[in-house]
């Protein structure tokens, strides 16, 4: 059933697409059912696999002379986060309710976007993989390019260039570990099977994983991500960050690491402390977290902080993927949906609630709005959003960033102190622009208070009701008891870096 | 010497030359009076008609080809056969594309015009002589000179057809040489003789002064870097059907020449089979030969990648722009043809040589999927861009602002179209690339061919860039103007069939794959 994912999103993009101009509402009705019934396929696989490993669902020849099949399976990991795209999906649409320019094309591209996202996690043939990874750039550029906002042009053609790089080090990749491996396959378990040289693995891994990576924003290839972000609408930003990004990090632990195991392991000699791809890797992403964090300090535009943030975040995913243990890898896939999850709210609030009622998103303005007392919903959501990002208890990203330190600890334990500073820098720029954008000191004057009687901010619509309730709830729900996703990680995890792939 | 074989063989182009001759004659004759409407509904149709039989005829006959004293002066079927359907097909859509043409009142003579250079182009295919392929090189080039110069009330038009007539003819004349001292070395201006003569004689001075000449002058009609220069003014000038005709068809017959010249010495040889030397020493002699000259093919060929993609950024006309992404797919498929012979004698001998025939042909089947899938694009494009043209009169790539409200079927079909050429999935230009990359690293995965396909593969990265150009002025930037604009039917319905040819044929790649296989 979770093929029908794929098809259903796509069939739904078509369908949009071909919707005569003016029907809006008819374009977000269909949108959202579509979406709807894209999470409850989704959710249905998730129940059903539960307790399994890997499940066929097809495999079919694609083209048979080049060994290249039609072969789409879930394992634990595939699941959560097919999981996470249909939440998002489904977010994404509530969020984009208010578009009036084009509506069934944004929904069309939209649509097409989320069918690629769910193609990829569901591809177990690498050639397959990269169909479906290649398929998301497009209307990622004309999402952002179109409906966007702030410098959106040069901000999609950033993003494009950028993922399409990083494509092309991945074809390359994939082309050179086909013809090594003899031309056989290009199944993921075939290849993780083929016994490729360690000389080969040992290029051929850092030129896949960075190519994966420059989509999982890794310093210093994630200077795409804050521009887009800030950039697209709010449905695509909450895609961007919540899944888009996790398209990379689920290609460096599925292919990079997968097929190329034995190009994590030393060089034989060690410069300056780093002694391996991983150490490279690591460090890297050591450097995102706070680089991140402090940037995200500093900056005056209310979705620039939560862009940064983002770069932060993921760099905890990589870094959890660099443990290369049980416990480091298994917080990161719980990270990618965790930081999918928060992100996705951020946005929706920043970009949909507070940008869409104020039409600024300059801290130095906002602060004078006396947005707690015009907005008590957007901030009690912020709050709330803020707190789970920090990594607070009782939320998902909390068990993900603690598995991830823990992992990292019993690597290098200097990894987990200079995480650590990233957690507390990000504390310190989550409260300050909470408390600039919604809990300003200044204390509305009455002329303030008369200017603002005539211009009532727009009620709280539904849909952003709902998509608030949503997202907080799950990430909620993951805080509270994590096994439900831990259960389908963890085995899926252990067979993946016991041998490639099981 | 056998008459009948050889007119069975030449049915195809026989079929062409009679419509040609029918469609001047019912154009000149029994229609004089008639509106210019219904000509050229007569005559393209007649034209597509002419291309169906012929492609009736190449199916009808079976058979290995016409030898001439036990050499192979014609080939049939194999990847011959592919590229002459091919041609075919594609000389098929051009001329719909004229239907709605209004650049020419001699329609006739265009259609007529456009037959003869088909007929070349099916003898450039399947040639295996020097003075056949010569013959046929000129029969198409002279064809494409008139076709750019077709559109007589636009200087652009007689501006490119002088240019390209003067490259052209200086290129002729560098084959022409190349050709001559290959004769004068060998004895025989048989491809398969030529090859025997270079496996006894081993490498000499002369003979590498012939083969350049021959790379030059073919290096022109793929428009490849330094022989590119040509082909930005005649894309720009020469009427939309016309430049459709030259990107596709007659890039088609090229390659499929390349191809015949670069493998020709795999074929079954008859040196081998009197006995004078073992398989292995002849084809280790042979490679020695060619190694050096395959080198300076993988030069052309990424020079040409990155001149062409490099000089596409700058470009503010479209037709300049489709030239110049041009000369980068013909880099590309450059380093398909080379990269059999790149492999030196010690590689060779490595194989079994049923193994190198498998690999020959694989990498010729992949450069023949890449050059007709990239000819039915293009021409799509073209198609595109002289709707547009029409409508706006001009082909700067801010004639395409708004066009997704102007006309929205046309601005989808640009879309498909250009994301195709850019390799994007799962269209059917990524597959092309695709297959393409995977055969050379299948032949040699050394550092050298490696490098080149990583080059590729960076360059396509760049290429989406300026599709995206026009694709963003289609569909993102503000219209100035509203109006839309009205498509003609039949171009139309062949541009939705291009497009919808591209999706299908990109999703189900292995039907075209197993079509080029099955010939």
């Amino acid at each position: 059933m979770l093929a029908w994912t794929i098809y259903l999103s796509f069939a739904g993009a078509l369908l949009l697409a071909l919707l005569p101009k003016g029907r809006n509402a008819l374009a977000r009705w269909l949108a959202l059912t579509v979406a709807v019934t894209g999470l409850a396929l989704a959710a249905q696989g998730f129940v059903a696999g539960m307790r399994q490993g890997r499940i066929t669902i097809v495999d079919v020849p694609w083209i048979p002379s080049m060994g290249i099949h039609f072969m789409l399976a879930a394992d634990g990991i595939s699941r959560i986060l097919v999981l996470l795209t249909g939440l998002a999906a489904v977010a994404g649409v509530l969020f984009s309710w208010n578009i009036e320019v084009r509506t069934n094309e944004f929904f069309a591209l939209f649509m097409a976007l989320i069918g690629a996202v769910y193609g990829v996690f569901l591809s177990f043939d690498l050639l397959l993989l990269f169909v479906f990874y290649e398929i998301a750039i497009v209307p990622k550029y004309f999402l952002i390019a179109i409906w966007g906002s702030t410098r959106r042009e040069y901000a999609a053609m950033k993003l494009v260039i950028y993922s399409f790089a990083g494509s092309a080090m991945v074809l390359i990749g994939l082309l050179a570990a086909y013809t090594t491996a003899g031309c056989h396959s290009t199944g993921l378990i075939e290849l993780a099977h083929a016994g490729l040289p360690i000389s080969f693995q040992m290029w051929c891994f850092p030129l896949v994983f960075t190519g994966f990576a420059i989509l999982a924003g890794m310093w210093p290839f994630h200077t795409w991500a804050p521009t887009g972000h800030v950039a697209a609408p709010t449905a695509a930003s909450m895609l961007l960050a919540g899944v888009v990004m996790k398209l990379g990090a689920y290609g460096c632990l599925r292919v990079g690491i997968a097929l190329f195991p034995r190009g994590l392991d030393p060089w034989g000699f060690s410069f300056i402390g780093v002694g391996s791809w991983r150490d490279v890797f690591a460090l890297l992403a050591v450097i995102g977290i706070v680089y991140g964090a402090l940037v995200a300090l500093v900056q005056t535009d209310f979705k620039f902080v939560i862009g940064y943030s983002s770069v932060s975040h993921m760099g905890f995913v990589l870094l959890g993927l660099m443990t290369l243990n049980q416990i480091g890898a298994t917080g990161a896939v719980l990270q990618m949906f965790s930081h999918g999850i928060i992100a996705g709210l951020l946005f929706a609030i920043v970009g949909r609630i507070v940008y869409e009622r104020t039409h600024t998103r300059q801290l130095v303005e906002l602060e004078t709005m006396h947005l707690s007392k015009r907005l008590p919903f957007a901030a009690a959501a912020f709050v709330i959003a803020g707190y789970a990002s920090m990594g607070g208890p009782l939320f998902s990203g909390f068990w993900a960033e603690m598995q991830v330190l823990v992992g990292a600890w019993m690597v290098k334990p200097w990894w987990t102190f200079a995480a650590g500073v990233g957690i507390v820098v990000g504390v310190a720029y989550t409260w300050r622009a909470m408390q600039r954008a919604f809990f300003s000191d200044a204390l509305p004057s009455t002329h303030d208070l008369e200017l603002e009687h005539g211009h009532e901010l727009a009620a709280i619509t539904w849909p952003e009701v709902t998509g608030v309730l949503l997202l907080a709830g799950v990430s909620l729900a993951i805080g509270v008891w994590p096994r439900i996703l831990l259960d389908s990680i963890e085995p899926a995890v252990k067979a993946l870096l016991a041998g490639g792939v099981q | 010497m056998n008459y009948t074989d050889l007119f069975r063989l030449t049915l195809p182009e026989t079929a062409l030359e009679v419509t040609a001759l029918v469609v001047l004659i019912i154009d000149l004759g029994l229609l004089r009076k008639s509106s210019l409407k219904l000509r050229v509904a007569v005559a393209a149709l007649l034209g597509v008609v002419g291309c169906g039989a012929a492609l009736w005829a190449l199916n009808a006959s079976g058979g290995t080809g016409y030898s001439f004293e036990g050499d192979l002066l014609l080939a049939q079927g194999g990847f011959t056969g592919a590229a002459q359907s091919g041609i075919l097909v594609l000389t098929a859509l051009t001329l719909l594309l004229l239907i709605d043409s209004v650049f020419t009142k001699h329609v006739g003579e265009y259609v007529a015009v456009v037959l003869m250079a088909a007929a070349g182009g099916l003898l450039v295919a399947s040639a295996h002589d020097l003075l056949v392929i010569f013959i046929g090189l000129e029969l198409l080039s002279l064809g494409l000179y008139i076709l750019t110069a077709f559109a007589k009330s636009s200087g652009k038009s007689a501006e490119a057809a002088i240019k390209y007539y003067l490259f052209g003819g200086m290129s002729a004349a560098f084959l022409l040489f190349g050709f001559s001292y290959l004769y004068g070395l060998s004895g025989s201006t048989n491809i398969t003789e030529i090859q025997r003569f270079i496996a006894i004689s081993g490498p000499s001075p002369l003979l590498y002064v012939a083969l350049i000449f021959v790379v030059a002058g073919l290096g022109f009609k793929v428009a490849a870097v330094p022989f590119h220069l040509w082909a930005p003014d005649t894309y720009e000038g020469a009427p939309a059907p016309g430049a459709a005709f030259i990107a596709s068809v007659s890039k088609v017959a090229s390659f499929a020449l390349l191809l015949s010249l670069s493998f020709a010495w795999l074929l079954p040889n008859r040196i081998v089979e009197s006995g004078q030397t073992t398989l292995a020493q002849y084809i280790y002699s042979h490679s020695q030969v060619w190694s050096p000259l395959a080198f300076i093919l993988l030069i052309v060929s990424a020079a040409s990648m990155v001149v062409g993609n490099l000089a596409a950024l700058a470009q503010v006309s479209v037709r300049r722009l489709l030239a110049y992404s041009a000369i980068a797919h013909a880099g590309y498929l450059m380093l398909g043809v080379a990269v059999m012979p790149s492999l030196s004698g010690l590689e060779v001998v490595s194989f079994a040589y049923t193994d190198l025939w498998k690999l020959a042909y694989r990498s010729a089947n992949a450069v023949l999927y890449y050059v007709l899938t990239y000819g039915l694009t293009t021409i799509g494009a073209f198609g595109v861009v002289s709707v547009v043209e029409r409508d706006t009169g001009s082909d700067r790539i801010d004639s395409f602002l708004g066009l997704h409200k102007r006309n929205p079927l046309l601005a989808a079909v640009l879309l498909v179209l250009f994301l195709s050429l850019a390799g994007i999935p799962p269209l059917v230009g990524f597959w092309a690339k695709f297959f393409l990359f995977a055969a050379v690293l299948g032949v040699s995965a050394g550092p050298v061919p490696f490098a080149l396909v990583a080059l590729a593969i960076a360059l396509s990265a760049v290429s989406l860039y300026y599709y995206l150009q026009v694709l963003k002025r289609a569909y993102v930037m503000p219209a100035v103007n509203e109006t839309p604009i009205k498509a003609p039917a039949v171009t139309m319905a062949a541009l939705l069939l291009i497009a919808a040819a591209v999706v299908v044929l990109g999703c189900f790649p292995t039907l075209l794959l197993v079509w080029i296989g099955n010939h």
